[in-house]
């Protein structure tokens, strides 16, 4: 078993808000992040397949594919996009970190020919990151 | 739906690699430059990771904010600007990176409650680091 990871950034603008909450909760949980204009990051990915070599090819996963998959799935989506207004996602789920690993992970998932997603890490900052395994 | 954060925090510390129960010779011999008695620092690079189910409500593993604050309160204070050799935990044990890495992964271990502590990864220099996940997770 081999493990291949590739990186991506994009830039976007979000910020957290629970309807459920009110004004004075949201200030408290989510402290400036709940500033309604929005703030951004650029964000990192890196998303780790696993699979065995292809004896023919000499690759677990075609990089190729890959960079594809993500672009199309993700960057096309997220990058310099208001997370909250314009990514489905998040209309009704708030972008946190967390939120945008599974987010990630559910529109990779399926979509990769032969290997296996093991990892999505999302960098909000380079002192910030989220690790993602999958559902459990 | 489980998640892993990490949190990356610096810190900067002096110390000086000296067994008490070993010879001045064998001292140098362990621990080479280390053991220069006046000791030398470094800008150390912690990171943290916690893990937990996501927050419907949040969105979060924990909040950001409060794990912040029980670093910078616990952790931080602690050692930033400090000369390892001095703190008690340090006594009667030798401040290598690693001991540094087990005592902050207890720190957080006790005190920290709202999220599971996976690990604790501690660079020393931008050419060494060192991992602690606990006495009981071989990984």
């Amino acid at each position: 078993m081999l493990y291949l990871t590739r990186k991506a950034e994009f830039a976007a603008s979000h910020y957290y808000h629970n309807p459920d909450f009110t004004p004075e909760e949201n200030r408290r949980i989510f402290g400036k992040c709940n500033n309604p204009n929005g703030h951004g990051h650029n964000y990192m990915l890196e998303v780790t397949v696993k699979g065995e070599v292809d004896p023919r090819s000499g690759f677990v996963v075609d990089l190729k594919q890959l960079k594809e998959v993500m672009h199309r799935e993700v960057l096309d989506a997220m990058d310099h996009r208001f997370l909250n207004k314009e990514v489905p996602e998040f209309l009704h789920s708030i972008p946190t970190t967390e939120n945008i690993a599974i987010a990630v992970w559910r529109r990779l998932q399926g979509k990769l020919q032969k290997a296996q997603l093991h990892k999505v890490r999302v960098y909000e900052t380079p002192d910030l990151f989220v690790d993602f395994y999958g559902e459990e | 739906m489980k998640a892993h954060l990490s949190r990356r925090y610096l810190f900067s510390a002096s110390h000086r690699l000296d067994n008490a129960a070993m010879s001045a010779q064998e001292n140098r011999d362990t621990y080479g430059k280390c053991n220069n008695p006046y000791g030398h620092g470094h800008n150390y690079t912690l990171e943290v990771t916690v893990s937990g189910q996501v927050d419907g409500k949040t969105g979060m593993v924990c909040n950001l904010a409060e794990f912040d604050t029980f670093m910078e309160r616990e952790v931080l204070t602690r050692y930033d600007k400090e000369n390892l050799n001095t703190l008690k935990e340090f006594t009667e044990q030798v401040p290598t990176t690693e001991n540094l890495c087990v005592q902050i992964y207890e720190i957080v271990h006790r005190g920290f409650t709202h999220a599971h502590l996976e690990r604790v990864r501690l660079e020393e220099t931008m050419m060494n680091s060192f991992e602690y996940t606990g006495e009981n997770t071989p990984k």
